[in-house]
């Protein structure tokens, strides 16, 4: 029997109007259009896309930065995106975010004990020497010395900044993280040092991880189940391998086959996709993917293809698909 | 982070912040010790008509005054007034100014642009035409000036804190805090206002340079402590009819005021370059 | 080792330091360099190796606090270092050699059209410029006869459209903002390539694109620089990418260059331990990820010797001394190390 989900949104939108001049509204952007999907407990998640896909506007709402225009989320059974702004700050020590880059987290006039501290001041009546303990507990798991509770962030190597970043989102033992962008911009050899990093403090935390990512190669090797997003819908979402062996939606299919894989194919030779993405404040008619699409057909232009499960635990928003 | 010691060691590299810290801290203690620094501290109040309009000797170091009185003595008293004037009028303003400043850079909604709309309006009169109205209402006094400065400064400081508020809530560790579930009055008073406590330092010893230049103005103009107050602007225009001949009348309070604004200046200046964002993150990149 | 004259340009034992406030940087410790004639070479390297010094050392335009301490950078035979810099400036940045920025959104001058900066680009490096006609004071004012002109244009919108730009024509009247990141890369690509250069320099041309654009701009320039023989330095920290486009690749790190190979060699047998590790960091299904202990050392107090010996697991004396000469494991692929690992990391 499977668990209850940890997480589940349901029709997420968020959308921007688009004024013109005058400030009367002409449009809309829609950064999310109706998202809907289940997290399991203890599982990673990857969800991907290129820029203008909706993955970080998703990453933000779901943590309570963005609001949402529309849809539900419910998270360890509780309705979260209805709750006023005092309510919604009780869920924060169960459900944390982490930024793209940890370190910028910090406030650069606190020391690291201050901002370590922070949030056990604001959620727990935890005395000032538990708060110390648990301080200590932070930086042994995340592997800092005792001696960089004084030092200002600037005073660490961005490594370092990074660790603490993770340790003040970790201080309060939440059940899911969200995580954007972890690998974005980092060099190869630190971006293995991090990914370790995340997959020891999963094991270490029992942690569900929302792995918010571009980058295939770094969401195949650390999720479980894989979500590929398309101005602003979920197009894709299947078990990480079956994805990657046997992908269903035609932009997926794409999107893998302009990763560069070194000793096999050069994308440079085989690689067909044209055009860019439309303006996401003007979408196509039917399926927004099928102006791109090499194998669009007349019915594509009039329907709007939704998520359907094609195989068990697979399913893609393409009429042609399966 | 910038401790007071880092600050004020890095200040005194700059030789023209140097200065201008030099000046602030003799004009606080003329101000304080003002008596025992005056050749003639009695005498400032009398009225000694032999010994009118003298130039300056060996007894009276910048001459005397029409009524008699040592100038120099006066000069001393009159910092005292100054630094009054300035000090309350531009802490007056801080205080009105920075949270109202705070609270509209933050919200994003009707309030924050209503309140910018009436900093606007304060900050679309024109101090002296103000101080003018007011004296004429209430009667010339120092209050009435430190009245008529706080009310038309504080939009400055508003305005400061409003577009530094306004760009940090970009920034991501206000954004993680928000995250974290930190409660709003929490952010802005411990994460917000010391990152924009620099800016309103270095605006504050200017803005305490061009107070005293506009009391100055006031007291010139007759508004402001009535005589025999010994105020710089009001010397100033007492000089006017003995001018060329006394022209140790006008020197003396003009130089005053000259130097202590310029004093000011130069603080501030020296301030900006020692606080200015380089304490924004220095983040390596490739 | 290719004979000297197939070299276009010839990097030898470049030093550069930098002056900054906590000391000096000593950013290029000795690099050496060559680009043949019409070949694509990858610059491969992390945070603070120098490619981005290297590439700017080549095209002159160091920071004011850069110091050139030895070395030179030959180019057609010239070194460009000793050259007087009205001639870099003139016939050299922007003609002979050009660049391909790495930021997409702030390459261009948002207020200008397009056309009016391509047309700037063609007024002064167009190839039929003629070679002396005036400069600095007297060039502001020289003229740009119409026959040439128009010759200049009609070349800038054919440009345009092998850049695969919609509707080349008009883009001529366009704005910068009106353009994706992905347009506007082709737009430099376009630019770089209509003065005729010898040698175009790319910096991290694709990073900052997504991956599908990505592919499609590598698949561009690299038709396109093949068709005109003209040679590329490409830098990139994406081995993937540096896979996709390069038929040699340099890999530098902390300031020193370690390996040069063939595309095919340096995947299949790398040799250096650094270039080891940093192909075993890479994410492969199947494979556990590696790392490397330690950090990228700071250059203002760099280790002495091979600067890879703190995070080298087969560092020795002589490594932490002083640094190995350059060596040739096979006639094309070249190392700096003592002592060089045989992997073969990929299938």
């Amino acid at each position: 029997m499977r668990e209850a989900p940890i997480l589940k949104a349901a029709g997420l939108s968020r959308y921007f109007p688009v004024r013109n001049a005058f400030g009367i509204k002409t449009g809309a952007v829609r950064a999310l259009d109706g998202v809907s999907f289940e997290v399991q407990p203890g599982e990673t998640l990857g969800i991907v896309g290129e820029s203008g896909c909706g993955k970080s506007t998703l990453g933000k709402a779901l943590a309570g930065i963005h609001a949402l225009s529309g849809g539900a989320i419910e998270f360890e059974g509780e309705q979260i995106s209805q709750l006023s702004v005092r309510e919604r700050r009780a869920v924060a020590p169960r459900l944390q975010y982490c930024h793209q880059d940890p370190g910028n987290s910090l406030d650069p006039r606190w020391t690291i004990r201050r901002s370590l501290e922070e949030p056990l001041i604001v959620h727990t009546r935890l005395k000032a020497a538990e708060r110390v303990n648990r301080i200590r507990d932070l930086l042994r798991q995340v592997g800092l010395p005792q001696t960089h509770l004084d030092l200002y962030p600037h005073e660490l190597s961005g490594g370092q900044q990074r660790r603490v970043g993770l340790a003040r989102i970790l201080a309060l033992h939440p059940r899911l993280v969200v995580l954007d962008e972890p690998t974005s911009g980092l060099d190869m050899s630190v971006q293995a040092t991090v990914l370790k990093l995340f997959s020891e403090l999963r094991e270490a935390f029992a942690l569900t991880y929302l792995f918010i990512s571009h980058d295939l190669s770094v969401v195949r090797m650390m999720c479980d189940r894989v979500a590929v997003m398309y101005l602003g819908r979920i197009v894709e979402i299947s078990p990480t391998e079956d994805l990657f062996r046997a992908p269903q939606h035609p932009y997926t299919q794409s999107l893998l086959a302009a990763i560069p894989d070194i000793g096999g194919r050069r994308v440079t030779d085989t690689f067909a996709l044209e055009g860019e993405p439309p303006d996401p404040a003007r979408l196509p008619s039917g399926c927004r993917f099928r102006t791109r699409c090499p194998r669009a057909v007349a019915i594509c232009a009039e329907t709007d293809p939704a998520l359907r499960p094609l195989l068990p635990n697979h399913a893609a928003a393409c009429l042609l698909a399966g | 982070m910038n401790t007071a010691i880092d600050v004020l060691r890095k200040l005194l590299r700059d030789p023209a912040a140097a200065v201008g810290l030099l000046i602030i801290l003799l004009l606080v203690l003329i101000a304080i010790f003002a008596p025992l620094l005056a050749t003639h501290p009695e005498a400032i109040w009398d009225m000694n008509p032999r010994q009118r309009l003298l130039p300056p000797s060996d007894m009276y170091v910048f001459g005397t005054d029409r009524m008699g009185a040592d100038i120099y003595s006066r000069i001393l008293f009159g910092a005292r007034i100054t630094m009054v004037i300035a000090s309350v009028a531009v802490g007056a303003a801080l205080l009105i100014g920075v949270p109202i400043g705070l609270i509209s850079g933050w919200t994003q909604n009707w309030l924050g642009e209503a309140l910018m709309r009436v900093s606007d309006i304060f900050l679309a009169v024109p101090q002296i035409v103000l101080a003018i109205a007011i004296s004429q209402t209430l009667g010339p006094s120092i209050e009435n000036v430190i009245l008529a400065l706080s009310v038309t400064y504080w939009p400055w400081f508003t305005r400061l804190v409003h577009a530094e508020v306004r760009s940090l809530k970009n920034e991501t560790f206000i954004e993680a805090a928000i995250a974290l579930g930190v409660p709003t009055w929490r952010i802005i008073l411990l994460h917000v206002l010391p990152n924009v406590a620099s800016p309103i330092i270095v605006r504050t010893s200017i803005g305490m340079g061009f107070t005293i230049l506009t009391a100055s103005a006031l007291g010139f103009l007759g508004l402001g402590a009535p005589p025999p107050a010994p105020e710089w602007g009001r010397m100033i225009a007492e000089s006017r009819e003995f001018l060329p001949q006394a022209w140790w009348y006008a020197l003396a309070p003009g130089l005053a005021i000259f130097l202590v604004v310029m004093g000011f200046n130069l603080l501030g200046d020296g301030l900006r370059d020692v606080l200015d964002p380089r304490i924004r993150r220095a983040g390596a990149r490739r | 080792m290719p004979a000297p004259d197939d070299n276009l340009l010839d990097v030898e034992n470049l030093r550069v330091s930098f002056g900054t406030e906590r000391g000096v940087a000593k950013v290029l410790d000795g690099v050496n360099l060559t680009i043949r004639r019409g070949e694509i070479m990858g610059l491969v390297g992390e945070s603070g190796c120098g490619k981005t010094t290297l590439a700017r050392a080549i095209l002159g335009i160091l920071p004011s606090n850069a110091q050139h301490e030895a070395g030179s950078i030959r180019f057609g035979g010239e070194d460009l270092l000793k050259m007087p810099r009205h001639r870099v400036d003139d016939q050299i940045r922007g003609r002979r050699i050009t660049f391909i920025p790495q930021d997409p959104f702030a390459s261009f001058n948002p207020l200008f059209r397009i056309g009016s900066q391509a047309r700037e680009v063609m007024k002064w490096k167009s190839p039929r410029r003629p070679e002396n006609s005036g400069r600095g004071l007297f060039g502001f004012f020289s003229r740009y006869p119409r026959a040439r002109r128009k010759a200049d244009e009609a070349d800038a919108v054919e440009m345009m459209r092998t850049v695969q730009i919609p509707r080349a024509d008009e883009a001529f009247d366009k704005l910068p903002h009106e353009f994706s990141g992905g347009q506007r890369q082709r737009l430099m690509i376009a630019l770089a390539l209509m003065p005729q250069p010898d040698l175009v320099i790319a910096d991290e041309p694709t990073t900052a694109l997504d991956v599908t654009i990505q592919a499609q701009i590598l698949k561009l320039l690299k038709r396109l620089v093949k068709e005109r023989g003209v040679s590329v330095l490409f830098t990139t920290h994406d081995l993937g990418t540096a896979y996709e486009i390069c038929d040699r690749i340099t890999v530098m790190y902390a300031g020193q260059e370690v390996e040069m190979a063939p595309v095919g060699d340096f995947f299949q047998r790398p040799s250096h331990p650094y270039t080891v590790r940093l192909l075993e960091s890479l994410p492969k299904p199947g494979r556990e990820l590696r790392e490397i202990g330690g950090e990228i050392p700071g250059l203002i107090d760099p280790p002495a010797g091979c600067r890879f010996h703190p995070r080298c697991t087969h560092a020795t004396d002589i490594c932490r001394m002083e640094r190995p000469a350059t060596t040739s494991v096979s006639a094309a692929h070249a190392l700096r190390c003592y002592h060089p690992v045989g992997a073969t990391v990929l299938p």
